[in-house]
């Protein structure tokens, strides 16, 4: 039994973070959103860290980094609130280099390519002529896809396929992500070994992780604003009220927490499924719970664009419901 | 970052296991299962027991009967206890009054008091809660005045679990009401139940139980050599014992089986969404609060430092999981039915109400993290 990190692993974090404190704060954020929503900057910055390798084994130059090895990464992220389509790209690569696309890693390592992860549970139609397999159907929403080099495409079945080139219709998700609605008509597909779902266990399980650094920051901006926001002549951090629901909230955070390294090590481990989805209802009802409170303990000012803090809500929002919202989960957790 | 069992911690967790199945009578695991009362026979029936095999007070140190286990297998056994359907251990002397006499008590109070609680010849109950002082323990009343070698002790002591079992009862009593820093004015006292001038008088619940007792002194004598530490330093006494043992306050192991109860008595519910839903969100959050005490074990044993304020978010989670689960089973029961087990149940739901509010109130519970983990 042991819960912390290991020191590679808390290195890493420690060092992703400081990155973002120095290139990352709020307001270099809003640029980035406000212009391309993604940087290129930063992306180049990722690779020198490694994170765009991480997950590539050791023996394709990267890192063999697992949910856990990420995990601290994805709180940081979360905590920054970063817009580039990082856990899209981490989720493909991981599909791509174990479905036996090896050839893109170097490029992946070093920042040259971006990947993205394309899936809907209604799926694509893959369909096979001779050796030539195509991809018909759309993916609405997929975090990344106008700036990503590769596409992994899930298909209806469950397989996986590497796409180059196809339409994408570019808008912004409600956090402010780039994401694309992936147009795939006849489009000529490489299929990969393995299938989506140990991807999408990995996935949530990040998620989770991502979620949990956000809740962190809406936790601890809060707890700030009470401690230094006057009315009656007092900070309102004095009202039992107010107390009393910042509690809840840290309470929240910690349970999601823990249930956040519950889902990594069993990513990791492979299997237990139903621990994963414990995982992503915990989240999901935590992540409702603190960016509601977080907005509400900070009166008018939770609601303004200015303030990092509605931003953080609207990521837990979306957060909440990426790779399955908390129905789904728990109608997954009941069936298996 | 591993969340399992060492394989030593694991093959502990067997050993106990092994030994529960062997040693827990069969009628007082039927008892606790079915929601019974358990009788003052069974409850000292089972410390004996565990007296005997030298389990009863694994946390004492192992001069006076401690096993020497770490805070890991401390946990482990209190959590295979529960999840076995053991009768509680009663905590005010093993856990409460042995704590506070180990820390404070002299010698010649630890060797009459402890080898006496160890092996369940005396029986305990805890004189803090009064009329008038409840959250506000400090303002308590009771007062006892020196008198040559004695204290007399005069006031109403309320809400005294199984007093009408007890022989013994320490007590928190103002001994100087004219300072200014009330709880300066408090002290800790160890009271024979059998002295003339106490009376015990039941309290009955809404469950219709009798669990808890005014207590009334009226001229009670008490030597001056039951006074725990020095007069005056009772306040003191009172917030270690807060800070004692608190890692079990979750009660894991007692609600996983709650939980499993649950599952098997509401199995024909099962395929109903609704509540099925309900029973998944409590049983995510009983996972949740398992991970997250092991997380505070764990950087206990790793720091070497006692558990923080943040620990009583396990008393809040732990308790309302448990009665979250106990709604449910009361939920599950037909209402028209009138048999023993289905008004076992309900009953239990009308008792759990008391775990929010018993040890420290939940919003005690908040004001404590909100003050010292968070700064408010």
């Amino acid at each position: 039994m042991n819960f912390d990190y290991n020191e590679e692993q808390q290195l890493l974090a420690d060092s992703v973070r400081r990155y973002l404190a120095d290139k990352y704060a709020f307001e270099q954020r809003q640029t980035i959103v406000r212009g391309q929503g993604w940087s290129a900057e930063a992306w180049a910055q990722f690779a020198q860290m490694g994170l765009t390798g991480l997950p590539v084994s050791a023996e394709h130059g990267g890192f063999g980094g697992g949910a856990v090895d990420l995990m601290g990464v994805m709180e940081a992220f979360g905590e920054a609130l970063v817009v580039e389509p990082y856990l899209s790209h981490v989720i493909a690569t991981r599909a791509a280099e174990r479905g036996g696309a090896t050839d893109l890693l170097p490029a992946v390592i070093d920042g040259s390519m971006k990947l993205a992860f394309a899936h809907n549970a209604k799926g694509v139609t893959a369909k096979k002529s001779g050796t030539r397999w195509t991809l018909e159907g759309e993916v609405r929403g997929v975090i990344g896809a106008p700036v990503v080099d590769r596409l992994v495409v899930t298909s209806a079945a469950g397989e996986l396929f590497l796409v180059g080139k196809a339409d994408v219709k570019a808008h912004r998700t409600m956090d402010g992500r780039l994401a694309g609605d992936v147009v795939l008509r006849g489009v000529e597909a490489q299929p990969l070994e393995g299938t989506v779902d140990h991807l999408l266990d990995f996935g949530t399980a990040l998620v989770c992780a991502e979620a949990v650094g956000v809740m962190k920051f809406a936790c601890d901006t809060t707890l700030e604003y009470l401690k230094t926001r006057k009315q009656f002549g007092v900070t309102i951090g004095t009202f039992q009220a107010l107390q009393h629901r910042m509690v809840d909230m840290f309470i929240s955070l910690e349970q999601a927490r823990s249930m956040a390294c519950l889902a990594c090590s069993r990513a990791d481990a492979g299997g237990d499924r139903k621990s994963i989805s414990a995982a992503k209802i915990k989240i999901g009802d935590a992540a409702r719970h603190v960016s509601q409170e977080s907005v509400q303990l900070h009166g008018g000012m939770g609601m303004s664009e200015e303030l990092k803090v509605s931003h953080a809500f609207r990521r837990l929002t979306v957060l909440a419901r990426e790779f399955g919202d908390t129905d789904y989960h728990l109608a997954r957790f009941a069936s298996l | 970052m591993d969340l399992n069992y060492s394989a030593e911690e694991a093959a502990f967790r067997d050993e106990v296991r092994a030994w529960l199945r062997a040693n827990l009578p069969q009628d007082l695991r039927e008892k606790v299962e079915n929601y019974q009362h358990l009788s003052k026979d069974d409850l000292m029936r089972w410390h004996r027991t565990l007296a005997k095999k030298g389990w009863v007070a694994p946390a004492w140190p192992k001069e006076w009967g401690g096993t020497g286990w770490n805070v890991v297998q401390r946990y482990i056994f209190e959590e295979e206890l529960g999840y076995a359907g053991a009768p509680p251990i009663i905590p005010f002397g093993v856990t409460m009054c042995a704590a506070v006499l180990l820390r404070f008590g002299t010698d010649a109070q630890k060797k009459r008091f402890l080898p006496r609680i160890y092996n369940g010849e005396d029986f305990w109950c805890q004189g803090y809660s009064e009329p008038g002082s409840g959250s506000d323990l400090a303002s308590l009343k009771t007062k006892a005045v020196r008198q040559g070698d004695h204290y007399v002790v005069n006031g109403q002591k309320i809400w005294t679990t199984l007093a009408h079992y007890a022989d013994w009862i320490f007590c928190l009593v103002r001994t100087d009401p004219t300072l200014e820093k009330r709880q300066e004015g408090i002290s800790f006292l160890l009271i024979d139940m059998k002295t003339p001038g106490i009376t015990v008088r039941p309290l009955i619940l809404m469950d219709g139980a009798h669990e808890v007792n005014e207590v009334f002194f009226d001229d009670v004598k008490v030597p001056v050599e039951n006074l725990v530490h020095e007069e005056g330093k009772g306040w003191t006494v009172a917030k270690y014992l807060l800070g004692h043992e608190r890692m079990n306050t979750g009660r894991i192991g007692e609600s996983k089986r709650q939980l499993n109860r649950l599952k098997q008595y509401a199995a024909p519910m099962m395929g109903e969404s609704r509540w099925r839903d309900r029973l998944t969100r409590l049983e995510v959050e009983l996972t949740a609060l398992e991970i997250t005490n092991l997380r505070f074990l764990d950087r206990m044993r790793r720091t070497g430092q006692p558990p923080g304020a943040d620990v009583s978010m396990l008393k809040i989670k732990g308790t309302e999981i448990q009665q979250g689960l106990t709604e449910l089973m009361m939920e599950a029961t037909d209402p028209a039915a009138s048999d023993e087990l289905s008004t076992a149940i309900r009953k239990r739901y009308l008792s759990m109400r008391k775990t929010t509010i018993y040890a420290g109130s939940n919003e005690i519970q908040r004001n404590i993290i909100a003050k010292m983990t968070l700064g408010l």
